[in-house]
């Protein structure tokens, strides 16, 4: 048996021993058996078993045994692990190795620009580009030398990869990360199928945001279900196909943020599919939502970096939320950890992979167990693809995938020497392998045979120190075998002196040259050890000390607000009913209704608050808003009823406690108005810190956004191509639509009597009829289950909306903005319609020339339920101002003009049952005024929502201290980061975006 | 004696006219004018009760309480229980220029082409049948500064009053101030890192290229005779000779400081427009004698962290500091009408209902250089007066019945009172 100390040598042929049959050789045969034998070595097996001083035995890139008494084998290399580590290789589960990034064809989206109506896409594939499930990784997937050596050296031996691109990406597949043929690496061929909401290099206009992306994957769920039975009206569908082919896979989802998690998870929950989801690594903020999911989660570990805040000009523009999840984001694993979650680890999304094992490190001073962190990069992502039987741990029959360290992998000084890969020895810090750390003794001798000598402390292979008299300038470097020595030979030298050399059995020898040039013979020998020194105390690390808060950014609540009983007294009181205005009169909430009012009141639990001199009214209900979602329009194509603003609510949206402030306790949050039949909305309740679900007003009609004119039309877009482009055309669109929903409600209909008459019991009809989801919207609102609030402006096209909903047997709900609305007042009222306007809107376009200030005024005298709403985020906080204004132009009474945002908005969203009015037994949604509600000296000191004080201007006092003290505490960390020479980022302002009616994404 | 019944007529003009066209400018009033009995808000911080205003060929002669009133042919209007103010000013506008911003290119005059245009005059372009105009008077706005947009100097702007037949008649102070837009050294928030560089470097070298042109600007402006007159040297000469002010428009501090050392190096009187984060620096500004006009309180906090209500309370941290300001009302769904209502928001987080008035009368007329000739009901100035039936900054009660401006008695319909009065008609509800 041969010993060979293993360092020496490097495998520069290593494809040799994976020799193919079918592939011919220029050149020589080279089989070769590639048995290694490694003992002495601390092996952990998997994250939960460790054998001290055990061997490992590999062959053909296989492990062969591994254990504390193996035999040692006649053909084997043994390589003496004496003090070194082995551990399973890590297992990357979201990267594109091998696979080249896509590349977007065409410009940039511009909502000016004329829109791609179909698919780019060559072949008989489906209607939308960014579904691509018939994308297979392994048949596009191509060995990368350099791609691959990265990974390796930060501890990965085996990779899922897939093409990110696309809304769905097609398949997945296991590659190790072997320099070798495509064919000899492949673990798992199909192992994983892949899903996000980002539609990609896709240049086509639909999906063209986050709802419709969700709109778009929900209606490929149904499509392909029914694409099962080849209906003969698709023809051949290969994304279809391949989406149905891909089902039994592993579904992987792409949501990269805390409450896209939750979103893809609902995507899931509705097609039975549970998905595994790649997070954002903020997750850690809603560890409850996140956990609800029931996923098993993949995390990226990309810490944000500390930024340039040292001018406090820039500073300002960063938000408190991202210096938050500055110090927190490296805890976001540590608490999936102590959630029971399961979870990967991945170094996608980090700019600098190198970056890796340093934040998972840091992941770990954060307090993720070691044992976790392994487990996280090798046995859970093995288990999640059904590969555990091949990678993943080190057992017998798996692939021979393993680091060899100097200590437990992912230790702070931990030096990874060697990555194999499928038995293959690869090299990452190989010259460390033999420890050369000590004191030597250096002898130079001259050709005159003068004799000089050193003492060299050697720290490292880069690293090592002259110490004559005085530390002399060193220049050191060792790659394993052979080394280079330079320095100056006195502190005022000026020259140096060079020697180069090798390292062999111990003892180093070689040549090399004096200050003067003179060549020179040298050796050196160990003299003794580095004198120890004290373990760098890890337990320093300062942990952060940020607040999670519900939500997380500014202004958040440490723990949610539960309801009060609450008792005030002697207030005027306008209770937008029949009792009109009562003064000096007490009211009792309590359990998140009002419980009473009335005069003398007495509760002996509630807290009073002496009302003196102030007002309490109804909470405003904002009849069109758009806060609190991440995107507004779908305004891809003319009709879009498939989309939810429910699917993309933001619960986070700073707005939400901004309109508190105002007074506002419930908002109908509307898609825009790009196009005409826009998507179903989403009424909410303001409960600051509630997640989306929570946001939601519960019970409701559902409604839908309709809109009409410029908008619809893309006046103000030079080179519209998506029909219509005129009025003409609009009505058109809407003739179109519910004629299709009539038909097809129709055809339902049918498939559900023909089918009943054959088997005698009701068969779903989507067998024969294709669900849709557009459709199925359109026939909600047809059959009185859903309701419009239709964007509109001038009288022709009020009129023609309302003689199209006639002709199809329903009723227009809601008429919004509707500023020509008091010249078809009549119309409107005979229609059945509820109006909802603008106070003083004018002069911003065409069809807002013949607007009026009065048109809340003459509607109301005329007879219909008029609201005042806002669209628009700051309006909203002074809605109660904006209602006032009606009092100014048109003379309605002042009880009147507070209706408009509280009873009339109820009655138009069909909730005045609930809300909107002060009245015994309904949601307690009141605000306490400082001065009379309709003057715009008036404040809202509190308001509540189901009885809960969600916002009130004696705490938000407190807040904006606090707010200050903890920017303060973090900009004052970040700039000390700066200062003690860690790089940072430069200044980057913080997103912050408050959308818009015509935002688009 | 003539006293006129003012809604009874306005009623008869309604029921006669459905187009604006017929709301005609008011004649020239030689003669005397008395504003009786109402409560006086001078506009300098003043309030007067039960005090009657004398004026004269359109001038205030005087103010007292029992004053006088001849019983022969004057006009009095009885303004017992009634508030009387001067004539709010509208400091920032495109009233004139622009008609209908999106979608109707033809109505737009408001911003022209190039990035050096002190010699383009907003006056000239100014429309006087612009539908907006009577909709902003009968608010209680007579006077407004209109101004050109774009570029980097973008022109000249000029007060017009807004009762007039064309733009020569509608000139309150021709071209009193110089308009630029300080370069932004912010980027988009979703842009990379690196473009934050960038705008950087590309604000500075703007900023460069302002002093540049002040610089020659000041050197030809030396020369005793010039071979080739340079149009646009010539249009910022009274900077110069302090007959026109700077106006800055810069809403971030490094801005407002570049807006500041720009106007130092050449001694001309800053006025910064816009100036949103001015209150973070309002000493700077107090010494530095500049002063603001804040382009509107009706706006969200710039950042998710800061005080809800920021831009409601920034002036009253401007006023605390001593700066003196202006309120504007930009907001481009509602074209200024809401001026006396910024100043309502004003006075309920900070400012006295007093200051708060200053801040869109006395003191908007100093900005703008025309406080010798209005802006505060005082002896000697012009009769720019509006009658409220309460107090005009809070909405429920601001309801201007009377204008007069230059003593002339404005009318107060405009196309909005017109298109109600017509569908009233219509539905039988009058």
């Amino acid at each position: 048996m041969k010993t060979f100390l293993c360092a020496g040598f490097f495998f520069l042929v290593v494809s040799a021993s994976f020799a193919q049959k079918t592939f011919p050789v220029n050149g020589v045969a080279d089989e070769r058996s590639d048995t290694y034998f490694f003992t002495n070595a601390t092996i952990v097996k998997d994250a939960g078993t460790t054998l001290n001083n055990a061997s490992l035995l590999v062959q053909k890139g296989k492990i062969i045994a591994v254990g504390n008494s193996i035999t040692t084998p006649k053909n084997a290399i043994s390589i003496d692990c004496k003090g070194k580590y082995i551990t399973p290789s890590f297992i990357d589960i979201y990267s594109d190795y091998g696979i080249t990034p896509p590349q977007r064809s065409g410009v940039p989206f511009s909502y000016s620009a004329p829109a791609q109506f179909d698919s780019d896409t060559k072949g008989a594939f489906g209607w939308n580009q960014a579904i691509r499930s018939e994308t297979e990784a392994v048949k596009i997937f191509k060995t990368d030398k350099e791609k691959a050596e990265l990974f390796r050296n930060i501890g990965f031996g085996t990779t899922l990869t897939h093409q990110k691109d696309g809304i769905a990406r097609g398949t997945g597949v296991v590659v190790t990360l072997a320099d070798a043929r495509e064919n000899l690496v492949i673990v798992k061929e199909r192992a994983s199928a892949h899903y996000s909401f980002s539609k990609g290099t896709s240049t086509q206009s639909y999906p063209g945001s986050l709802m419709g992306s969700i709109a778009l994957l929900r209606q490929n769920y149904i499509d392909a279900a029914w694409y099962k039975n080849n209906p003969a009206a698709e023809g051949v569908n290969l994304s279809l196909k391949a989406w149905n082919e891909n089902q039994s896979l592993p579904q992987i989802f792409e949501a990269n943020d805390k409450w896209g998690d939750v979103r893809a998870d609902r995507i899931g929950d509705e097609f039975g599919v549970q998905y595994i989801i790649k997070g954002g690594g903020n997750e850690y903020q809603r560890i409850n939502e996140i956990k609800a999911t029931k996923a098993a989660f993949i995390l990226p570990v990309n810490y944000p970096q500390a930024m340039d805040v040292e001018d406090p000009n820039d500073a300002r523009y960063v938000s408190l939320n991202d210096l938050k999840h500055w110090e927190l984001a490296p805890a976001n694993p540590a608490v999936f950890e102590k959630a029971g979650i399961p979870f990967c680890l991945t170094p996608a999304d980090l700019t600098d992979p190198k970056q890796f094992l340093v934040n998972i490190r840091k992941a770990i001073q954060n307090g993720l167990s070691e044992s976790k962190a392994l487990e996280a990069l090798t046995q859970t992502p093995a288990t999640l693809l059904s590969v555990y039987d091949q990678v993943g741990s080190l057992e017998p029959g798996k692939l021979a995938n393993f680091l060899i360290s100097s200590g437990p992998v992912f230790k702070d000084k931990t030096i990874i020497y060697q990555n194999w890969v499928q038995g293959q020895q690869y090299n990452v810090a190989n010259e460390e392998w033999n420890e050369i750390k000590g004191v030597y003794q250096v002898s130079i001798r001259t050709a005159g045979n003068s004799s000089l000598s050193f003492p060299l402390e050697v720290q490292s292979a880069s690293s090592a120190r002259i110490t004559d008299k005085d530390t002399l300038q060193t220049k050191f470097s060792f790659n394993g075998k052979t080394l280079s020595l330079s320095f100056a030979p006195g502190k005022h030298s000026t020259s140096v002196i060079r020697l180069s050399g090798i390292v062999s059995g111990g003892q180093w020898s070689g040549n090399g040259e004096d200050t003067t040039g003179a060549r020179v013979m040298w050796s050196a020998a160990f003299v003794k050890a580095l004198p120890s020194k004290t373990a760098r105390d890890s337990g320093n690390t300062i942990l952060p000390s940020a607040k999670i808060t519900y939500p997380f950014g500014s202004y958040g609540w440490d723990a949610l607000p539960q309801p009060q009983a609450l008792l005030f007294k002697n207030a005027t009181v306008w209770t937008s009913d029949a009792a009109g205005k009562l003064e000096n009169t007490d009211v009792l909430i309590k359990d998140g209704k009002i419980a009473q009012v009335g005069k003398n009141l007495l509760d002996a639990k509630a807290t009073v608050i002496d009302a003196t001199g102030k007002h309490i009214t109804a909470g405003i209900i904002d009849e069109h808003s758009h806060i609190a979602t991440a995107s507004i329009n779908e305004g891809a194509q003319s009709v879009t009823s498939e989309v939810r603003i429910a699917d993309n609510l933001n619960p986070d949206d700073i707005n939400i406690y901004r309109q508190l402030s105002g007074g506002v306790t419930s908002s109908h949050i509307l898609h825009g108005s790009a196009n005409t039949i826009g998507g179903q909305t989403q009424l909410i309740k303001l409960r600051w810190g509630a997640d989306d679900e929570g946001l939601k007003f519960k019970n409701w009609d559902p409604f839908i956004k309709f809109a009409l004119g410029e908008n619809v039309k893309r006046t103000t877009a030079a080179a519209n191509n998506r029909f219509p482009d005129t009025r003409m055309g609009v009505e058109e669109v809407l003739m179109d639509a519910f004629q299709r929903a009539t038909d097809y409600e129709k055809a339902i209909k049918r498939a559900e009597a023909g089918s009943k008459g054959k088997k005698g019991s009701a068969v779903s009809p989507w067998n024969t009829v294709r669900r849709d989801l557009e459709l199925d919207a359109l026939v909600e609102i047809m059959n009185k289950k859903r309701f419009i609030t239709c964007h509109s402006y001038v009288q022709s096209e009020i009129t023609y909306t309302m003689r199209v909903a006639e002709k199809f047997g329903f009723r227009v709900n809601t008429f919004t903005h509707i500023l020509e609305g008091y010249k078809v007042a009549d119309k409107m009222k005979e229609h059945g319609a509820n109006v909802s306007t603008f106070s003083d809107w004018f002069g911003y376009k065409m069809e807002v020339a013949d607007a009026i200030a009065y048109n809340a005024a003459i509607m109301q005298r005329m007879g219909l339920n008029v609201c005042i709403n806002s669209d628009d985020a700051e309006m909203a906080r002074r809605l109660n101002q904006e209602a006032a204004k009606v009092i100014k132009y048109g003379g309605v009474t002042e009880e009147q003009a507070l209706n408009m945002v509280t009873i009339n908005p109820a009655k138009a969203l069909h909730i005045d049952d609930r809300t909107g009015s002060i009245k015994v037994g309904k949601d307690a949604d009141l605000v306490l005024w400082s001065d009379h509600p309709l003057s715009i000296y008036a404040q809202a000191e509190k308001t509540m929502v189901d009885g809960i004080v969600y916002f009130d201007r004696q705490r938000d006092l407190q807040l904006r201290k606090a707010i200050a003290a903890e920017r303060n505490r973090l900009i004052q960390k970040m700039v000390s980061e700066k200062k003690s020479g860690n790089a940072v980022a430069p200044f980057k302002a913080s997103n912050y975006e408050t959308l818009s009616c015509d935002e688009h994404e | 004696m003539r006293r006129i019944f003012f809604f009874l007529l306005l009623t008869c003009i309604s029921y006669m006219v459905v187009a604006q066209d017929d709301i005609y400018p008011a004649k020239e009033y030689k003669g005397l004018l008395f504003i009786t009995n109402g409560t006086v808000h001078v506009g300098n911080g003043q309030v007067l009760e039960n005090t009657t205003i004398e004026v004269n060929n359109g001038k205030i002669m005087r103010l007292g309480q029992n004053l006088p009133v001849p019983q022969d042919d004057v006009k009095v209007f009885n303004a017992a229980g009634k508030h009387v103010y001067p004539g709010l000013i509208l400091p920032l506008s495109d009233i004139g220029l622009k008609e209908i911003g999106s979608g109707v290119r033809g109505s737009n005059d408001y911003r022209e082409l190039g990035d050096i245009n002190p010699n383009i005059r907003s006056l000239v372009a100014y429309n006087t049948a612009s539908a907006m105009i009577n909709i902003l008077k009968s608010n209680g706005i007579l006077l407004a500064n209109t101004v050109p947009q774009g570029g980097i100097i973008s022109g000249s702007s000029s007060v017009v009053q807004l009762d007039a037949w064309n733009w020569e008649d509608a000139a309150y102070l021709a071209d009193g101030g110089i308009h630029i837009n300080i370069p932004s050294f912010a980027t988009v928030r979703t842009a990379p890192a690196a473009a934050q560089q960038d705008a950087n470097k590309a604000a500075l070298e703007k900023t460069e290229g302002i002093k540049s042109f002040f610089r020659q600007a000041k050197a030809y402006l030396a020369e005793e005779s010039h071979a080739e007159v340079n149009l646009k040297f010539e249009a910022v000469k009274g900077l110069f000779e302090k007959k026109q002010k700077l106006f800055a428009h810069a809403d971030r501090i490094k801005q407002i400081l570049i807006a500041v050392d720009i106007a130092k190096e050449f001694g001309f009187e800053l006025v910064i427009a816009g100036g949103s984060e001015s209150w973070q620096i309002a000493s700077l500004l107090k010494e530095n004698n500049v002063s603001v006009i804040l382009n509107a309180e009706h706006n969200l906090p710039a950042t998710e962290d800061e005080d809800i209500d920021q831009p409601f309370k920034t002036p009253a941290l401007l006023q605390n500091a001593g700066v003196l300001f202006a309120l504007n009302d930009h907001a481009s769904n509602t074209r200024y009408r809401n001026l006396p209502f910024n100043a309502g928001t004003a006075a309920a987080y900070g400012l006295s209902r007093e200051e708060a008035l200053s801040a869109i009368t006395l003191n908007a007329a100093k900005i703008l250089g025309i406080a010798g000739k209005t802006g505060s009901i005082e002896a000697g100035k012009d009769a720019n007066i509006i009658i409220s039936e309460g107090d005009i900054l809070d909405m429920k009660s601001s309801v201007v019945t009377h204008a007069f401006i230059q003593g002339r008695q404005v009318r107060l319909e405009n196309k909005q009172t017109q298109l109600n009065e017509r569908y009233l008609h219509k539905y039988g509800l009058k």
